[in-house]
């Protein structure tokens, strides 16, 4: 009797977990690019929600296009649709940092107002293109389905992918922060702009790469979205506060307090949300991180250092 | 003696080429209420009920601009949650109206008709005494003032500023959308409150109540302008923009910024709440779509446009931007967006003192 | 926080005035009955494993006029980040006077209690004044309140034309703070120092950006400051810190390495060899 319900227990807690790394793990592909970004520039892109939305849609025209094209092959698309999104974002990511954001530095609330004004554009663009209706984007078959690990619990295949997805962008992210010349540069101008400026760091490039680089991170959660939701024009503007709240907690300037800020948030969501529900949890949630900036103001994970005003 | 005070006013709030606007602006406000009641709606100096609801309307924007310009303009502090304590005192005020509408609504009930949809049998504690108008008005003040008081001295204590400030900001407001949104918390969930049917027994859409209503409104607009021009202009004034350019040295000589903040702050707040519950009445609904972030973030444009830092850009801007708005949603609704998003990139990039300081610029040329 | 009564009081004695010196320094709340107005005793910070601060003792005499030399990263602005409640020190003390423990309060209060500082870039209010910048400084009530309320005596405009006066920066007292030279900005920062009434200044590079003729100048004023107050004056430029004599400390890496006359430690070994070594 005693060994079922233990069993019961471990089940149940084995499904938040999962449920609630499956959430942290969307969370991160969204605030992953932010916190990059946010971290080298010290602006908070407003548009960047918009590029999960771009990413969704770019994979809706993909799975459009094959299934027209090469219905055969449709199983692939998603493949097709991660590159497509990925370049579509990073194009637009590095025109918004030349055409806008490089001229507004050093004012950073002007900067949020801005690419507030970006991403209204771009999703009221989206509307006229494709309907303010959501988009229907199907799952490959071999996304369809679950892993049944008892009747009880079941581990939906899509959300195992995206889990196993962005495990493989956080791998990536870190090679190319640390493992190349770009990400010595980026980590370099996040520590100190103004040195890396007189060492020679072409300051202006890095930030428009890696402002791109961001942008193409969001792009690519659009498309893992893609596989677990709606997509329509306002898929963005669900995100965005949630994103910045994993940026506040996990701190700036490094990957691992993002993954915690973004793991933490999600598995506490899903394990407050069957006793209080989603709402008062993720208020409960905003209550916590107020307090928690009061002890930690930098977030969990921050580079300290001799306070420069 | 309307202009007489009008023009008074406007040569001790603002710069010479507004001052003649100014007064013309207020005589012409002033004037609105009484040809909307005693001119024949035939004639060409008629006011409608649409133009005086629509005008009032902008006016508690404008108080709203002019609050948000305080935190912002003077005092460096970004807020996106400008949006919720507005909305918390339209609610405030909602509750009032909900209560006055007595058994003509639906169901003929003692309780308000959601309370009735849901089963409710008693009215909640919240909703005690919020039959008389006052205690509606404390709530619709005093509610936001708390919320601000609590969330600013946690903020402000740990020195949160810049975009960490605007986000947790748009972060609250956010959850109390989501909060609003719920049907159990008694606030009517997704509708929120309408249908309302009188005011302090008067008929909530009477030309007498409107027109009363709009009056008040535009009171509370020039003695928010009258409290703020006094505000900036003390040493209390000089001490928020010294936040604004250089706390630390202000730190450094001795004050505590805390407490500068948090008033300022506070009472920012309340003067939303203030501007909200004369919203409710005037426009005869509120749902929590008023909390939305998005709401939020264009209080904080309409002070960019007119020019922040000063007390008539953002009643400028909050004008200009509203009655665009209600041109283009009627005559091209597809571009409103692009126009708005178009307005927010280029006065951060070209306008960063706003059209006030387009004005000033034009002036100190000539 | 100092009683009204005595600030005004001092407001009254002026810049040349022959009144005694004690008269500023012995104000109530700082017990300076052994003559030292500054003990910093064992104090470490770290950043990350960076000792930027490693077990410094210092104390600075009533009236003394110190210099602090050393090379960069010595620790010389975080040790005036410590004093001034800027950086909360992870080990030692650091006392004012020999009651007042500077852990114990917040930079406001710091302030407030007597220690004034200059940053090492000029900080002024930019958007305001010359005049409403030392109007801001003036020693007095610091509540909101009061701020709501706050109308300028006729004490304090003589005050702030003094100040002024000191400060040479008279003809610009109706100019906006940020259209004045670097120099000016310099010695503005310092006239709001003084306008505070301070016991302590701390001075970061108070002369970096001047001409020579203003850094003359300004080693003038710092000597006829010297004795009325004690300061702690940071710097790089050796024929400045010639002209104010005086005792010298240097820093290195966090410590005090040596003290005494700038001879002295110009001799001394050590010291050539962590300004040359580098």
């Amino acid at each position: 009797m005693a060994d079922i319900k233990s069993s019961q227990w471990r089940y149940n807690m084995l499904g938040y977990a999962f449920s609630g790394i499956s959430l942290g793990s969307v969370l991160l592909l969204a605030a992953l690019g932010l916190a990059i970004t946010y971290g080298l520039l010290g602006v908070i892109n407003m548009a960047h929600g918009e590029m999960l939305m771009i990413g969704a849609y770019a994979s809706y025209v993909v799975q459009n296009l094959f299934r027209s094209w090469w219905p055969g092959a449709f199983d692939a698309y998603l493949l097709a649709a991660l590159p497509v999104a990925f370049a579509v974002t990073f194009v637009i990511g590095m025109a918004l940092e030349r055409l806008i954001i490089r001229h507004l530095y050093g004012r950073p609330l002007e900067t949020l107002l801005a690419t507030w004004g970006i991403s209204l554009m771009l999703i009221q663009a989206v509307r006229m293109l494709f309907g303010a209706q959501n988009v229907e984007v199907a799952n490959p078959s071999w996304l369809s389905g679950g892993w049944e690990i008892t009747p009880a619990l079941t581990l939906p295949y899509n959300r195992l992918a995206i889990i196993a997805f962005v495990a493989g962008v956080l791998v990536l992210t870190w090679l190319l922060l640390n493992k190349t010349r770009l990400g010595l540069f980026v980590r370099a101008v996040t520590q100190n702009r103004r040195m890396a400026d007189s060492v020679g760091v072409p300051t202006g490039k890095v930030d428009m790469l890696a402002f791109g680089l961001g942008s193409g991170i969001a792009g690519l959660g659009g498309v893992a979205l893609s596989q677990i939701g709606n997509v329509g024009p306002e898929l963005g503007q669900g995100y965005i506060v949630d994103s910045f709240m994993v940026v506040v907690l996990g701190g700036v300037g490094q990957l691992a307090g993002t993954v915690t800020g973004a793991m933490g948030l999600g598995i506490v969501n899903k394990i407050l949300e069957p006793s209080l529900g989603a709402v008062l949890g993720k208020i409960l949630i905003l209550g916590f991180i107020i307090l928690f900036i009061q002890k930690r103001p930098q977030g969990l994970f921050a580079l300290k250092g001799r306070v420069l005003d | 003696m309307q202009t007489a005070l009008s023009l008074r006013l406007a040569t001790r709030l603002g710069p010479q080429p507004l001052k003649l606007a100014g007064g013309a602006a207020l005589a012409v406000l002033l004037a609105m209420p009484a040809l909307h009641l005693w001119t024949d709606p035939a004639s060409s100096l008629h006011v409608s009920a649409y133009t005086l609801t629509l005008v009032g309307k902008i006016l508690c924007y404008a108080i709203v601009a002019l609050a948000m310009d305080l935190v912002w303009g003077y005092t460096g502090l970004l807020s996106l949650g400008h949006g919720l304590f507005f909305a918390l005192g339209g609610y405030g005020m909602g509750m009032y109206l909900m209560r006055a509408i007595g058994h003509d609504g639906n169901y003929q009930s003692d309780l308000p008709d959601f309370m009735v949809f849901l089963d409710w049998k008693t009215l909640p504690w919240f909703w005690q005494g919020s039959e008389h108008l006052a205690w509606a008005l404390c709530l619709a003040v005093g509610v936001p003032g708390l919320l601000a008081l609590v969330f600013g001295w946690l903020a402000f204590r740990s020195r949160i500023k810049g975009v960490y400030f605007s986000i947790m900001t748009q972060a609250l407001t956010y959850a109390a959308m989501l909060l609003f949104f719920r049907n159990e918390t008694g606030f009517g969930g997704n509708n929120g409150f309408t249908d309302f049917k009188r005011i302090l027994g008067y008929g909530i859409a009477a030309p007498g109540t409107r027109a009363t209503l709009f009056l008040l409104t535009v009171l509370l607009l020039v003695a928010a302008l009258a409290a703020g021009f006094w505000l900036v202009n003390s040493k209390f004034g000089r001490i928020l923009t010294a936040i604004r350019d250089a706390e630390s040295r202000l730190m450094f000589c001795g004050y505590n910024p805390l407490y500068y903040k948090l008033f300022i702050w506070v009472a920012s707040a309340m003067l939303c709440g203030l501007a909200g519950a004369l919203y409710v009445p005037q426009v005869g609904i509120i749902n929590p779509g008023e909390m939305s972030p998005a709401n939020s973030i264009e209080i904080a444009i309409w002070v960019a446009v007119g020019g922040r830092g000063s007390l008539i850009g953002p009643v400028l801007g909050a004008g200009f931007i509203n009655a665009a708005k209600s041109w283009f949603t009627v005559a091209f609704p597809e571009y409103w967006l692009f126009f708005l998003g178009g307005l927010f990139i280029a006065t951060t990039l070209f306008l960063p003192r706003g059209l006030l300081g387009l004005l000033r610029r034009h002036k100190e040329k000539a | 926080m100092m009683p009204v009564t005595t600030s005004q009081a001092l407001q009254r004695e002026s810049w040349d005035g022959d009144t005694p010196a004690s008269g500023r320094l012995l104000q109530p709340g700082v017990d300076v009955t052994h003559g030292q107005i500054l003990y910093l005793d064992d104090i470490s910070v770290s950043f990350d494993g960076f000792r930027a601060l490693n077990r410094l003792s210092l104390s600075i005499g009533v009236g003394e006029l110190r210099c602090i030399i050393g090379p960069n990263g010595a620790g010389k602005t975080t040790m005036m980040d410590v004093i001034t409640g800027k950086t909360r020190a992870d080990s030692g003390s650091a006392f004012f006077g020999q009651t007042i423990n500077l852990a114990q309060h917040s930079e406001a209060e710091i302030a407030q209690l007597g220690i004034g500082r200059k940053f090492q870039k000029p900080t002024v209010f930019e958007a305001m004044t010359v005049q409403e910048n030392l109007e801001l400084a003036l020693a007095g009530p610091r509540s909101v309140w009061a701020s709501l309320r706050a109308r300028l005596s006729g004490q304090q405009r003589d005050r702030i034309d003094e100040l002024l006066t000191l400060i040479r920066l008279g003809e610009q007292r109706a100019r906006q703070a940020g259209l004045l030279s670097h120099g000016q900005k310099q010695w503005l920062e310092i006239g709001m120092l003084l306008a505070q009434e301070p016991q302590l200044l701390l001075l970061d590079e108070p002369v970096a950006g001047m001409t020579d003729a203003e850094t003359e100048k300004t080693a003038e004023l710092l000597l006829t400051l010297k004795g009325r107050h004690s300061l702690m004056v940071v710097e790089h430029d050796m024929d400045f810190i010639a002209s104010i004599a005086g005792k010298v400390t240097v820093l290195a890496e966090g410590a005090v390495l040596a003290e005494g006359s700038l001879q002295q430690v110009q001799a001394d070994e050590r010291v050539i060899e962590v300004y040359l070594g580098r």
